[in-house]
């Protein structure tokens, strides 16, 4: 059973503009998808269809048994829960510290007053610390974020992901806002996750080395449809210049002749 | 790179602009002191009169210090008065503001009713409310109160949106991700990320209103801006003077400890 399908899913902005038209397709647990295409192609919609973020306007999605379209109230929580989301712009509150920061992981799980009050178990707490070492940020642990890197920030954006003990990472331009370094130690530690941890990933893109590098299938959007559904070797020139309007050149951006960074 | 006419016209326009800009000024200038009948020699040359009525009158005097007591008791009272109403209203604007701010993506309707009360406590003038509430409340220290509180609510919660909608667009939309309900949202999100900008409006809004209430108090006769009516209507502008003076320093305390809270918040 897929852990993800979109059955004849569209979105309408204003009742007419379509940012998304007709989607259909599955997605298999423990699969790392890169969606590449270009800017205001539909990709942001798509992902945030899976966790309401935007609510699609026909059609149905169904995420590890739930009907995502349809659900309400503790369903529609569950299903965030279980889909950890990782934002181009990191959005960490910035004036809370690392450790607060990844602790709101374990929100989706915690009755009302206990997650309004930041009351955390001792059990969280450690997992918390676990997790915060795991991905190198222990020096910065009671750091508040607006003191960190870039690179850092989406760390500590991940270790939030990872703290819900998700089933499904949505990455949305992971690393549209960080330099080549960062960049390639995030697409590294979204790999290992995937691959260590059995988490389903699939992660918005436009940098198409970097898709091609990283995933075991690409989804390429373009004007709110999939134009292609392939694996990363299958893809040619052609079909790149096709979904970007020969616009490639300059979006292109390859991870591995960066060396390895810490 | 050729001399070319547009770099020439471009900037052509905007030295136009500016031009037109301050002509448009000056005309709006003579226009309205044409219909008021507003003499600028006139105006101007009255000032040394007033400076010397000033000097002459309103120096704080043997009289005044010896009430200094009794001035210092209805300072303090409307000063405290001031902080109540602003900060009971912060309260309540903070509340008003999480359902007026468009970030928190509850309906557009609730906005928008939130957005038009809010826009008519602030729209109507503190000392206009002070006015209605005297029939309800009386001459009274109450209606003093509630005309600050009125008005203050009404501004803090339009500045509380722009400052929710500035600082916590991004992590209300984490939190939402994480699958966190409403309250949790606001206590972990929007009140950390946002805190520091509402910090700085409230002490803002407690100078303003120290300053408002000395109006309030002449009409309610009440706190401080009483005394001075009544020193002023004695005619006895050394201790209305003192009065002036004292307020003077009190907000400019006020202000200096608005600027180290905020360092240290910051």
């Amino acid at each position: 059973m897929p852990i993800l399908e979109f059955k004849n899913v569209s979105k309408l902005y204003d009742g007419k503009t379509k940012a998304i038209d007709d989607l259909n397709f599955k997605i298999e647990e423990g699969e790392f998808v890169s969606i590449i295409g270009p800017s205001g192609a539909g990709k942001s919609t798509l992902l945030r269809c899976i966790n309401r973020l935007v609510d699609a306007s026909v059609g149905e999605i169904v995420f590890d048994g739930i009907e995502v379209v349809q659900a309400k109230g503790s369903q529609l929580r569950e299903v965030r829960t279980k889909s950890g989301m990782i934002f181009q712009h990191y959005n960490l509150v910035d004036r809370s510290s690392v450790f607060e920061n990844v602790l709101h992981g374990t929100l989706g799980r915690k009755g009302v007053l206990a997650g309004m009050l930041g009351l955390y178990t001792e059990e969280e707490k450690l997992r918390a610390l676990e997790i915060i070492e795991e991905l190198g940020l222990s020096d910065q642990t009671y750091k508040r974020c607006d003191e960190l890197s870039g690179g850092q920030k989406q760390r500590v954006g991940i270790a939030r992901a990872i703290m819900q003990d998700p089933r499904l990472l949505l990455c949305d331009e992971p690393i549209a806002s960080l330099d080549p370094k960062s960049s390639k130690v995030i697409m590294d530690r979204l790999y290992n996750i995937n691959k260590n941890r059995r988490i389903t990933c699939i992660v918005n893109l436009h940098q198409v080395e970097v898709a091609r590098q990283y995933s075991e299938r690409i989804l390429g959007v373009s004007d709110g449809k999939i134009v292609f559904d392939c694996k990363p070797e299958e893809l040619t020139q052609d079909i790149i210049n096709t979904i970007y309007k020969s616009q490639s050149d300059e979006l292109i951006m390859d991870l591995s002749e960066v060396g390895n960074a810490a | 790179m050729q001399p070319n006419s547009e770099m020439n016209q471009f900037l052509r326009n905007k030295r136009l602009s500016t031009v037109i800009g301050i002509a448009v000024i000056f005309v709006l200038y003579f226009v309205a002191a044409f219909v008021t009948n507003f003499k600028m020699n006139v105006a101007v040359m009255s000032f040394p009169k007033a400076a010397n009525w000033i000097a002459k009158y309103m120096i704080p005097d043997a009289q005044a210090i010896e009430r200094l007591p009794r001035i210092i008791e209805k300072l303090t009272e409307t000063i405290l008065v001031s902080v109540a109403a602003t900060t009971i209203a912060a309260v309540f604007a903070f509340i008003a503001s999480i359902f007026g701010s468009a970030s928190t993506k509850l309906p557009k309707f609730v906005n928008t009713i939130v957005r038009v009360i809010a826009a008519f406590f602030r729209n109507v003038p503190d000392v206009v409310w002070a006015m209605i509430l005297m029939f309800s409340f009386g001459q009274n220290l109450l209606t003093g109160f509630f005309a600050l509180f009125f008005s203050t609510f009404g501004m803090l919660t339009r500045r509380f949106i722009e400052t929710i909608d500035e600082t916590s667009k991004e992590s209300i939309e984490a939190l939402t991700a994480c699958g966190a309900s409403f309250p949790m949202i606001v206590f972990q999100g929007i009140l950390p990320s946002s805190i520091s900008g509402i910090i700085t409006w409230i002490l803002y809004m407690i100078e303003t209103n120290i300053r408002s209430s000395t109006l309030i108090g002449m009409l309610t006769a009440t706190g401080i801006g009483n005394l001075f009516n009544i020193y002023y209507n004695r005619m006895q502008f050394g201790s209305a003077s003192l009065i002036i003076v004292l307020i003077c320093v009190i907000v400019i305390l006020i202000d200096n400890l608005s600027t180290i809270i905020r360092r240290a918040i910051n």
